[in-house]
C-alpha cells in the first residue's frame, strides 16, 4: 500500500513538474502579489516591515488557492480520478497522495521564496526564520483544507469559483496563528503558542481532512 | 435507530418511505405552527416592553446599550441555527434522514439573516461606544466568517442540477465548517480584545441586573421562536417542491 501510495505522488508530481507551467505560476504569482503591496502603501521601510507578516501570508494563501482547481478537474475530466476510485488505494489516500503531491509543488515553493520576498519588505532576520517555519506548518492545513473545497466543486462547471467562498473562510485561522507567530517573532514576544496551535491543526487537518475530502468526492463523482 | 435505519435500507428519495416521514412532520407542524407565531408575537413584545420602557438606562451607556436586547439573542441565535445545520447534515449523510436535509436548508437563509443582524447591530451600537463602526476583533472577524460560511453552505447547496446531490455536498461543507463554531464562542475568552466576554453565563451570576436579563432572556426565546415560525413554512415549501419534482420526475420517465 505504501508502494502505491508513493507511486501515486510520483505520479503527480510528475504531471505537475512535466505537464504544465501550474507550478511556476503560483511562485509567479506570490511574487507579484507581495510586489504589489509596495506598490499599493509607499516604499516607507517601516511600514513595508509593519505589514510584511501579514501581506507575506495573504499573498500565500492566495497563491494557494489558485492552484486548488486543477487538484482534481484534469483527473476527472480525463477519468482517470475514477479509476483511480476503482484501486486497491482507499479513497483517502488517494486524496492524501494528491494533497502531498499539491503541497510539494505548492505549499513548498511559496515557504522557500517567502523568506526572499520578505526581505524586501524589510522583515528582520528573527521573523524569517519563524516565517519559514510557519509556512511550512501552515501551507499543507491550506493544501488539506483546498482540497475538501476542490472534491466539494469538482463536478461543476463553475467550481473555481465557488473554491474561493468555501475555502477562505475556513483559512482564515490558519492566517491567524500564522501571521501572529511572525509577529511574535518580531516584535520578541513569543512564537510557541501560535507555532503550536499551527502543528494541532496540521496534525487534525492530516486525519480530516482527506476524509471529508474522499466522502466529498464520493459523492460529485458518480 | 439503527434497526429503523436496516428496516428502510437504502431507501431512495422517490421511494415510498420518502413521504412516510414527512407527512408525520406536516402534521405534527401544522399542529406547532400558530403556537409558535403566537410565542413569538407574545415573546417580543413583551421583551421589548420591558427592554426598551422598564429596564433602566445602563449608568455608562445611558440607553445605547439596549441595542443589546437584538443584538445578543441574533448572535446566540446565528451559533444555534448554524449547529442545528451542522447536526441535520449530520443526520442526513449518516441516516440518510430525508427531512434532515430539508431542514438543514431551510435554516441557512434564517441563520445568515441573523448572522447578518448580530453584524448590523453590532456595528450600530460600535459606533457611538468604540467610536467605529467596525474593528478587526476577533469575535467580529469570526462572525464575519460564519457569514461567509452561511453564504458558502446556500452557493453550494443551489450549484448542483440534482437537489439531492447538492443536499449531500452541502452536508459535507456544513461539518467542515462546524470548526469555526467554537473559534466564535471563545473567542473573547482566548484572545483578549476589545470585544466585552459573555455576558450571560450558566456557571456564573450574570454581569448585569435582573431587570435587564428578563427581556434578554424574553427577546433570546421569542428569536427561538420566530425561527421556529418561519422554519417550518420553509420546510413545508421545500416537501412540496420535492413532492412536484418527483412527480414530474415520474411523469418524464413513464
Amino acid at each position: 500500500m505504501v508502494g502505491v501510495f508513493l507511486r501515486l505522488v510520483g505520479r503527480e508530481l510528475t504531471l505537475a513538474l512535466r505537464g504544465s507551467i501550474g507550478t511556476l505560476m503560483t511562485v509567479v504569482f506570490f511574487v507579484i502579489a507581495v510586489t504589489l503591496f509596495p506598490l499599493g502603501v509607499g516604499p516607507e521601510l517601516g511600514l513595508l516591515s509593519r505589514i510584511a507578516p501579514g501581506a507575506v501570508w495573504v499573498a500565500a494563501l492566495l497563491a494557494a488557492l489558485l492552484s486548488l482547481d486543477r487538484l482534481f478537474v484534469a483527473d476527472h475530466e480525463d477519468g482517470s480520478l475514477e479509476q483511480l476510485m476503482l484501486g486497491t488505494l482507499p479513497l483517502e489516500l488517494v486524496v492524501l497522495a494528491k494533497t502531498v503531491a499539491h503541497w510539494l509543488t505548492t505549499g513548498l515553493p511559496l515557504a522557500v521564496a517567502a523568506p526572499v520576498l520578505a526581505l524586501l519588505l524589510n522583515m528582520s532576520v528573527d521573523g524569517l526564520v519563524i516565517l519559514v517555519v510557519s509556512l511550512l506548518l501552515g501551507t499543507p492545513i491550506l493544501s488539506l483544507i483546498g482540497a475538501v473545497g476542490a472534491a466539494l466543486t469538482v463536478g461543476l462547471r463553475r467550481g473555481s469559483a465557488l473554491i474561493a467562498l468555501l475555502v477562505l473562510p475556513l483559512y482564515v485561522p490558519v492566517l491567524i496563528f500564522g501571521v501572529g507567530a511572525v509577529e511574535g517573532a518580531v516584535l520578541d514576544v513569543g512564537v510557541h503558542a501560535n507555532l503550536s496551535i499551527l502543528a494541532g491543526g496540521l496534525v487534525g487537518a492530516v486525519v480530516l481532512g482527506p476524509l471529508a475530502a474522499a466522502a466529498a468526492l464520493r459523492m460529485t463523482v458518480e | 435507530m439503527a434497526t429503523r435505519a436496516t428496516r428502510r435500507g437504502r431507501a431512495g428519495w422517490t421511494s415510498i418511505h420518502f413521504f412516510a416521514n414527512p407527512a408525520r412532520f406536516l402534521r405534527v407542524a401544522r399542529a406547532v405552527y400558530p403556537w409558535a407565531a403566537g410565542a413569538t408575537a407574545g415573546l417580543i413584545v413583551a421583551g421589548l416592553v420591558l427592554g426598551l420602557y422598564v429596564a433602566p438606562p445602563d449608568y455608562q451607556q445611558g440607553d445605547a446599550y439596549r441595542i443589546i436586547f437584538v443584538h445578543v439573542p441574533a448572535a446566540w441565535m446565528s451559533l444555534f441555527v448554524y449547529v442545528v445545520i451542522a447536526l441535520c447534515s449530520a443526520a442526513s449523510l449518516i441516516w440518510r434522514h430525508p427531512l434532515a436535509d430539508l431542514v438543514a436548508k431551510s435554516s441557512a437563509p434564517v441563520g445568515a439573516v441573523f448572522t447578518f443582524i448580530t453584524l448590523l447591530s453590532g456595528s450600530l451600537w460600535g459606533q457611538p461606544m468604540w467610536g467605529t463602526w467596525w474593528v478587526w476583533d476577533a469575535r467580529l472577524t469570526s462572525m464575519l466568517v460564519l457569514f461567509f460560511l452561511y453564504l458558502g453552505y446556500i452557493a453550494l447547496h443551489a450549484a448542483f442540477d440534482d437537489p439531492a446531490k447538492g443536499a449531500r455536498v452541502a452536508a459535507v461543507l456544513a461539518l467542515v465548517g462546524v470548526v469555526n463554531v467554537p473559534i466564535v464562542k471563545f473567542s473573547v475568552d482566548w484572545w483578549n480584545t476589545l470585544h466585552q466576554p459573555a455576558t450571560i453565563s450558566k456557571i456564573d451570576a450574570p454581569s448585569i441586573d435582573s431587570s435587564m436579563v428578563a427581556p434578554l432572556l424574553l427577546m433570546a426565546a421569542g428569536f427561538m421562536a420566530y425561527y421556529l415560525t418561519v422554519l417550518i413554512p420553509r420546510v413545508r415549501a421545500e416537501i412540496a417542491s420535492r413532492r412536484i419534482r418527483n412527480l414530474r420526475l415520474a411523469q418524464v420517465s413513464r
